[in-house]
């Protein structure tokens, strides 16, 4: 006998103005392998076309499809009902805008934050099509993938404490992305450079250390790590400009 | 009616890795680019691409001797001569200059490491020797339908970490990105493009982008079939809006590919590099087949034979029974733990997490699935589309068109960057030189057709359909009637059903009320665009009496130089009719290699000198 799985989904459409924050109810037989993907797509197309919600890949590969699922931020299309009790709470990542249900717009806050961080390869050297490429170890390239590896489904942003308590605070994500430029030779900034991107309390210093983050990435990245090992660089860098302090005007601030 | 207007010079359509390479090419030059998101940009299904890219550089022991000249052959036999042979040259010309600028910008391409290294080919394991000279250098690996080790790589996340490379690129230049807006219509006067109309997926409302370019890079069609590794959003968006402008041809549309590896039962894909790397196909008895009906090239064999052969295996009986159909085996337990969990991490994680199958120790089910779309909107070697002024499409989206009937693995992720560097530099030729005139009274014509039919769809005016069933019927028929092995009876069965389904496509009407980012109103309104692309695809099947490449005929077996050395081209002229009208160019206008043998898959081929018959 199937498990019969009961849904309780926050409801809520911006644009409707007759609609108001609520939970709906949904009923789903349990069938072999279910994900959440498959249910929450045969809900809509067979009881409720205008629930809203975000997939992609539908192979934990593209990020879209981040939710709370009975209370911790998750890839939907990842989990196995099967792994859950009869009764799954879905609601949608906090901190993002709602675009309604369980939809949030994660793109425009990582565009924002990628733009803050300057999140690209720093070079004065211009691209020659003639000439073979620059060496690099194979395992500095390992390395840089596995920072690389994260799809900013927004898990380690929504699952942060200071993020949800500070909407200026730049999260896991983009720490691990300035570990990942850090690591990488070509590109050419140095240590007060980037201490001047996340060397402040919107950046490295405003991480309490909670790590929820590492805890529910999907992609399991080393976030623990990452986030001591830039403190230490970002701290010990901080002490040297007290001893040697800067020109004015060289401290950039977002 | 009252709606925003962006202007700019280039409007992407699709920021993939080719609508994004082309948007680069634009913005260094100078000019102003828009690009357009179904999803935010990092999602796009580009991301998805698994094993690499291939490109000649020759670096690696397996490579050696590679040149871009043995690409372009590959590629050549991999199209069953059905592709645009100036179009591979380009392509293979570019492809180690595109690496290397990919590498400028960031993207960590796995290494030579010098020395004895080990390798498995088709379960055997052998030794080469990396040189100390080529350490440090960007390495490649094998995959199916090559002479040479030529796909780089970064582990197989390599479509992922390109993506982002690209992105901090577009981040960069400060490119505009704006995601969720999906482009529901071209603005064109019937000569020029000057952009489309668009609806904002966060809000539902209609918006205009006026742009002297327009590129449409919105991925393949996969979503026409029922089982497909494509991602949700490749639904032929993009080949819908210039198809409804009557103006431009679809190419090939029957040109659809089967990968050999999609999981059972999800359809997730787990990359070619599994066989490239060594993996083996095994059947129930646990055993190897592809060795004995592919003696030269075995697993490495291209995709659509391959897939043929796994089909025709399991008709021998020789698949493993499973409540989801019968499938065959992957097997990479001999590569070793730490092969696996480095060089396929992706695949070692999609496998424990999706099917609860570890590939250290276990075999991973798998069968073909729907996987690429060779044909589309049909351009020249510019990137221009055929038909309309301003008008560009690049990457999988296009039909430029050096695929054919077969695409090789590891050239799709190659064509996004390759193809969209020479395009964004011959659009940023075309910027230089437009003289356009963007009338507003075109677009406000655009906007005021899709309110109605937003108006319509919401009030039920034309029916009651329901848009989901629509949907599944018509993937339904795609997957058994136009599938791996196509036959006139089924491909005739398949256009009259897909024509009875348009009739409904037109009455649809919805549940819910379409206010805001409502996804039944999304559907709703492409679905008879979908559907239209699906007859495309069936009607382009069963006219082409001939098999090549993908599309394989039971009914007429041989590869026919004679009369099919040729390229599909649909048109939709008119909405109120129900079949395109098929038009054939030439496959190629310069012809550097001759149609042959391909070295695999056997094909009887009649030559382009044969005696015509009655």
């Amino acid at each position: 006998m199937s498990r019969q799985l009961k849904f309780n989904i926050f409801r809520f459409n911006p644009e409707d103005p007759s609609s108001e924050p609520h939970t709906d109810t949904f009923m789903l037989e349990e069938t072999p392998s279910l994900t959440l993907f498959i249910a929450l797509n045969k809900i809509r197309e067979e009881q409720d076309p205008s629930l809203m919600f975000d997939f992609a890949c539908r192979m934990a590969i593209c990020g879209s499809c981040g939710m709370v699922i009975n209370g911790r931020p998750g890839l939907a299309c990842k989990t196995l009902t099967v792994e859950l009790p009869e009764e799954i709470t879905l609601m949608p990542l906090p901190v993002f805008k709602l675009v309604g249900d369980l939809s949030v717009d994660t793109g425009t806050w990582f565009r924002a934050t990628n733009t803050k961080i300057e999140s690209w390869i720093h070079t004065d050297q211009e691209f020659d099509p003639e000439a073979i490429e620059e060496r690099m170890e194979n395992d500095l390239a390992n390395s840089i993938f596995e920072l690389e590896r994260c799809i900013e489904c927004g898990c380690c942003v929504a699952s942060c404490g200071t993020a949800n308590m500070r909407e200026d605070f730049v999260g896991a994500f983009a720490l691990n992305r300035i570990s990942r430029f850090i690591m990488d030779p070509r590109d050419k900034r140095t240590d007060p450079e980037y201490f001047d991107v996340v060397g402040t309390d919107q950046g490295i210093f405003g991480c309490m250390g909670l790590l929820a983050c590492e805890d529910v990435c999907p992609r399991e990245i080393p976030l623990q790590d990452q986030l001591g090992i830039l403190r230490r660089k970002m701290a010990f860098q901080g002490l040297k400009n007290i001893f040697k302090p800067k020109e004015k005007g060289r401290h950039r601030r977002f | 009616m009252e709606h925003e207007t962006f202007y700019t010079d280039l409007l992407c359509v699709g920021a993939g890795l080719a609508g994004e390479r082309v948007a680069i090419a634009a913005a260094s030059a100078g000019f102003d680019a828009i690009l357009l998101s179904l999803v935010p940009a990092r999602r796009s299904h580009s991301c998805a691409a698994e094993g690499g890219m291939q490109a000649a550089l020759g670096n690696c022991a397996m490579g050696e001797g590679d040149s871009p000249d043995v690409h372009f052959a590959d590629t050549v036999k991999g199209s069953d001569w059905g592709c645009d042979q100036e179009c591979a040259r380009i392509f293979a010309d570019t492809a180690p200059v595109a690496v290397r600028e990919a590498a400028n910008w960031g993207m960590p391409w796995n290494r030579v490491v010098a020395g004895k290294a080990k390798y498995w080919k088709g379960g055997e394991e052998f030794e080469a020797e990396e040189k100390k000279d080529k350490h440090g250098l960007i390495t490649a690996r094998a995959f199916g339908g090559t002479a040479k080790w030529r796909t780089c790589y970064t582990a197989d996340g390599t479509g992922h970490t390109l993506l982002y490379t690209l992105d901090n690129k577009v981040t960069q230049l400060g490119v505009r990105v704006h995601d969720r807006v999906e482009a529901v219509s071209l603005i064109h006067d019937g000569e020029n493009c000057t952009g489309c109309v668009a609806r904002d997926l966060k809000t539902g409302k209609l918006r205009v982008y006026l742009a002297k370019a327009t590129l449409i890079a919105t991925g393949g069609y996969g979503r026409l079939y029922s089982e497909t590794t494509n991602t949700v959003i490749n639904d032929g968006g993009g080949h819908i809006i210039a198809l409804d402008t009557g103006l431009v041809p679809f190419g090939n549309p029957e040109a659809v590919q089967f990968h050999p590896t999609g999981v059972v039962p999800t359809n997730i894909l787990v990359t070619e590099g599994c066989r490239g790397d060594g993996g083996t196909l095994l059947d129930v008895d646990e055993k190897r087949f592809m060795n004995i009906y592919e003696p030269a090239k075995a697993e490495l064999a291209s995709r659509d034979v391959v897939s043929r052969w796994m089909m025709y295996h399991i008709a021998q009986g020789k698949g493993v029974p499973s409540p989801y159909g019968d499938h065959l085996w992957l097997d990479i337990r001999h590569l070793g733990a730490k092969h696996i969990t480095t060089k396929l991490r992706e695949v070692y994680d999609l496998c424990r997490h999706f099917l609860g199958v570890n590939p250290i120790n276990q075999l991973i089910p798998v069968r073909p699935a729907q996987h690429y779309s060779m044909g589309g909107v049909r351009t020249n070697s510019n990137g221009a589309a055929y038909g309309l002024k301003g008008l560009f499409s690049c990457g999988e989206s296009a039909c430029w068109d050096m695929h054919g009937f077969n695409r090789l693995g590891g050239n799709s992720l190659a064509e996004t960057i390759v193809a969209g560097r020479h395009v964004g530099l011959k659009v940023v030729e075309f910027l230089e030189g437009a003289e356009v005139i963007l009338k507003s009274s075109l677009a406000d014509q655009g906007v005021a057709a899709m309110a109605k039919r937003i108006d319509r769809l919401v009030n039920r005016t034309d029916g009651t359909e329901n848009v989901y069933a629509i949907k599944d019927a018509m993937q339904l028929v795609m997957m058994e009637k136009v599938g791996i092995f196509r036959n006139g009876t089924d491909l005739q069965a398949a256009v009259d059903t897909l024509r009875e389904i348009y009739v409904k496509a037109k009455k649809i009407g919805l549940r819910s009320s379409g206010i805001g980012a409502n996804p039944e109103l999304a559907l709703a309104l492409k679905m008879p665009g979908m559907v239209r692309l699906a007859i495309c695809v069936a009607y382009g099947a069963l006219m082409r009496t001939e098999s090549r490449g993908c599309h394989a005929r039971d009914d007429y077996q041989a590869r026919n130089d004679r009369d099919w050395l040729n390229r599909t081209l649909a048109y939709w002229r008119d909405l109120d009719a129900d079949l395109p009208d098929l038009q054939y160019e030439p496959s190629t206008k310069v012809m550097y290699m001759p149609p042959g043998d391909r070295g695999y898959g056997k094909t009887e081929i009649i030559p382009m000198d044969a005696p015509k018959e009655d």
